[in-house]
């Protein structure tokens, strides 16, 4: 049991406990009572676990990474964060430094009284009946150990709550910024965000860091979606280059909802994402695009499922990855169809560009269906850049260089310019450029 | 200008090429003709630079240097251009976005200063005139979704925008209807000049009537069987292919 440091969290968690000065009390924490209990049973996966097979999480697991207890602005100003932020963008910036609201780096524009966007610990204080209904109740920890680990230190993050008939115009910006700090760390941010019916937002979470450290982000989001709500929410991930990133994204949609998600992995080692959207509202509706890119011995694994749990529900997914170096990149993409979810539509494909030899990509459709009446489409592709468009753009007189850069960026260029939000995207072009302009190789 | 000397070239091992001999001067017109699968789009793509053939023997020269150790984007920024018989799709790049990279890197090799948007844009919309091809196209991505007469045309409306010193047209004639077709013949005349050598790779004489090469050659087998002048083309065309085949034929 210790060889994987499960005894540890179990320690800090102790102290965590005593940090919480008489408020280990109340609901919550009999869910972070049960939930570290739960870790410690299951313990971190290995590649023997079905759902971790071609994710190897040792490098993780023998690090003893100090969970950040309190909020702690490490000196930071609006100015350093800047660069995190796309250029002239009007919008809520919700911060959290080390896995905690930053009330001094956030900026509020559409709070009202009812339309709520701050902190989670503030949110358990002053809406902990509201925070109580949501917070574990879609993002299990029973089978997930992450989840579980999070869950035990849930203490801060972002709350956002938009009550009926809202449309919150600006975007909800959630910057999650990993410091300097001494010691390796693990910032575990709780995020919820719950939109009543006829609502609509559009949510960003973004990762970032102002070091080049070793460090462990294991983060968990639940959206909850009232009827008819909508929802972009773009995740956009550019941790440190050393960094492990486990993030959960779990979606619970009501009926007639639509949530679109566009997610985007540059940063990190090792770095694993899973987004559950379940449908469980007939008519509602579910988009996960993402886009990966790796380098060097960098590691990216993107579990996604599409849970149809009631009928007439469409889902498409389109996932693309970009691997170079000795990169290793996975996909598992789950379409469970329910026995009740009649006239189901879902559409999957994940495409790869494998850009050295060295490079891999394991990609997987994973059909669980218990309907009768569905329609489901997937496919994969696995492949290099096209000898031929390589051969036409040089022979107009383009740099082999260039050619390459240019092939890569228009098979990116597909999820990036799907996200809405036109600063964003822009930002994502950016990002894009610099990063091919470093090589690919 | 261009010098091909006993060239042989195929793919794995496969001889497609088998020793083809050709001069073309600056100024001229050569038309190449011949059976499916003779061989006149290898040669046309071996001279553009495509490296899944391999030239097993002979050379090139262009200009008096040697053309088979330039890469493709050398070629084309010494002025050789390519249409292709079959234009490839490039989903994601723009057509405009793509020229102007490849209009750039030209035009930087020949000392000349870079475009910017607006000049480029001028160029192109003048060029698109040229070639009545629709502005639509220009934006969109490289051939994506184009019907077979406008790839031909985009690949008329590159070579106007590059203005290439050597143009290899690989049956640029070919699924076009007779309006097109007399753009895109307008479009090689304007071409050619004193400074600019054509070869034209076509199976109709119908092309010809319009550009009246200085000289035709049919390849057989990978190998020119026959040169003529433009007189050779009508009786092709009349006669078959079968015809240049015999070796009676041959030896005259
Ligand atoms: N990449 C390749 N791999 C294998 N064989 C090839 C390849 N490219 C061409 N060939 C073969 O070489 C021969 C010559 O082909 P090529 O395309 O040069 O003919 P062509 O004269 O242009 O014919 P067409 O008039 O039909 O365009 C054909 O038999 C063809 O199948
Ligand atoms: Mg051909």
């Amino acid at each position: 049991m210790t060889q994987d440091k499960r005894s540890w969290y179990v320690l800090s968690f102790e102290h965590f406990e005593k940090s919480l000065n008489g408020l280990s009390s109340g609901a919550i924490h009999a869910v972070r009572k049960s939930a570290i209990a739960r870790f410690a049973e299951l313990g971190f996966p290995t590649t023997h676990d079905e759902e971790w097979k071609f994710t190897d999480v040792t490098p993780l697991k023998g690090v003893e990474f100090v969970p950040v207890l309190s909020y702690n602005s490490d000196g930071l100003t609006v100015k350093d964060i800047e660069k995190f932020l796309p250029k002239n963008f009007v919008c809520n910036r919700l911060v959290c430094v080390n896995g905690h609201y930053s009330e001094e780096l956030s900026s509020v524009l559409s709070q009202t009284q009812r339309v709520k966007m701050g902190s989670l610990a503030e949110a358990m204080r002053t809406d902990g009946e509201l925070v109580s209904a949501h917070l574990g109740q879609h993002a299990r920890f029973d089978e997930n150990a992450f989840t579980a680990l999070n869950t035990a230190f849930v203490n801060d993050g972002v709350f956002v709550s938009i009550p009926d008939r809202t449309i919150v115009e600006d975007p909800i910006y959630l910057l999650f910024i990993s410091t300097a700090l001494d010691t390796k760390f693990v910032s575990q941010p709780r995020n919820l965000i719950v939109l009543g019916k006829n609502s609509q937002a559009s949510i960003v979470e973004a990762y970032a860091s102002l070091s080049d450290n070793i460090y462990f982000t294991n983060s968990v989001t639940e959206v909850v979606m009232g009827e008819n709500a909508i929802i972009e929410h773009e995740k956009v991930q550019e941790e440190s280059a050393r960094a492990f990133h486990v993030s959960r994204t779990q979606v619970h949609q009501g009926r007639d909802s639509n949530f679109v998600s566009n997610s985007f992995a540059f940063g990190g080692s090792l770095v694993r994402n899973d987004i559950v959207a379940t449908m469980d509202g007939e008519g509602s509706e579910a988009t996960l695009n993402g886009l990966y890119l790796a380098n060097g011995s960098q590691h990216i694994d993107n579990h996604t499922t599409m849970d149809h749990a009631k009928p007439r529900c469409n889902s498409h997914e389109l996932y693309k990855g970009i691997l170079g170096g000795k990169s290793r990149g996975v996909f598992n993409g789950k379409i469970f169809v329910r026995k009740d979810a009649q006239k189901t539509d879902a559409k999957q494909t994940n495409k790869n560009l494998l850009l050295s030899d060295h490079a891999s990509i394991d990609t997987k459709p994973q059909l669980e269906i218990f309907a009768n009446d569905v329609k489901c489409t997937h496919g994969a592709t696995i492949g290099q850049l096209d000898e031929e468009q390589l051969f036409y753009l040089r022979a107009r007189g383009i740099g082999a260089e260039d050619a390459r850069t240019m092939l890569i960026y228009a098979f990116a260029s597909d999820v990036i310019d799907r996200v809405h939000v036109e600063a964003l995207r822009d930002r994502l072009h950016n990002v894009m450029h610099a990063k091919l302009g470093e090589g690919t190789e | 200008m261009l010098e091909i000397i006993n060239l042989h070239a195929g793919v794995q091992g496969n001889e497609i090429l088998d020793g083809v001999n050709l001069k073309v001067n600056v100024g001229e017109v050569h038309a190449i003709m011949g059976p499916n699968g003779s061989g006149k789009s290898t040669l046309a793509q071996v001279l553009a630079g495509r490296e899944s053939f391999n030239v097993t023997e002979g050379q090139v020269l262009y200009d008096g240097k040697d053309l088979l150790a330039m890469s493709p984007e050398d070629r084309a920024r010494a002025g050789v251009f390519m249409a292709f018989q079959y234009p490839v799709e490039i989903p994601g790049v723009s057509n405009t976005y793509f020229l102007k990279a490849g209009l750039n890197a030209i035009r930087k090799q020949r000392g000349l200063e870079e475009l910017d948007a607006m000049e480029f844009l001028k160029l192109v919309k003048e060029k698109a005139k040229l070639v009545e091809m629709e502005e639509g196209l220009l934006n969109r991505p490289v051939n994506h979704g184009f019907s077979g007469g406008e790839k031909k045309r985009n690949e008329i409306f590159q070579m106007a925008v590059l203005e290439p010193r050597l143009a290899i047209l690989d049956e640029t004639d070919s699924g076009l209807d007779i309006d097109a077709l007399r753009i895109v013949a307008d479009g090689i005349n304007k071409l050619r000049g004193k400074h600019n050598a054509i070869i034209l790779v076509t199976h109709y004489q119908r092309l010809l009537n319009y550009v009246v090469p200085d000289f035709v050659h049919v390849l057989v087998d990978g190998r020119i069987v026959k040169s003529g002048g433009k007189e050779l083309a009508l009786k092709l065309e009349e006669k078959g292919y079968d015809w240049v085949r015999e070796p009676v034929e041959l030896n005259t």
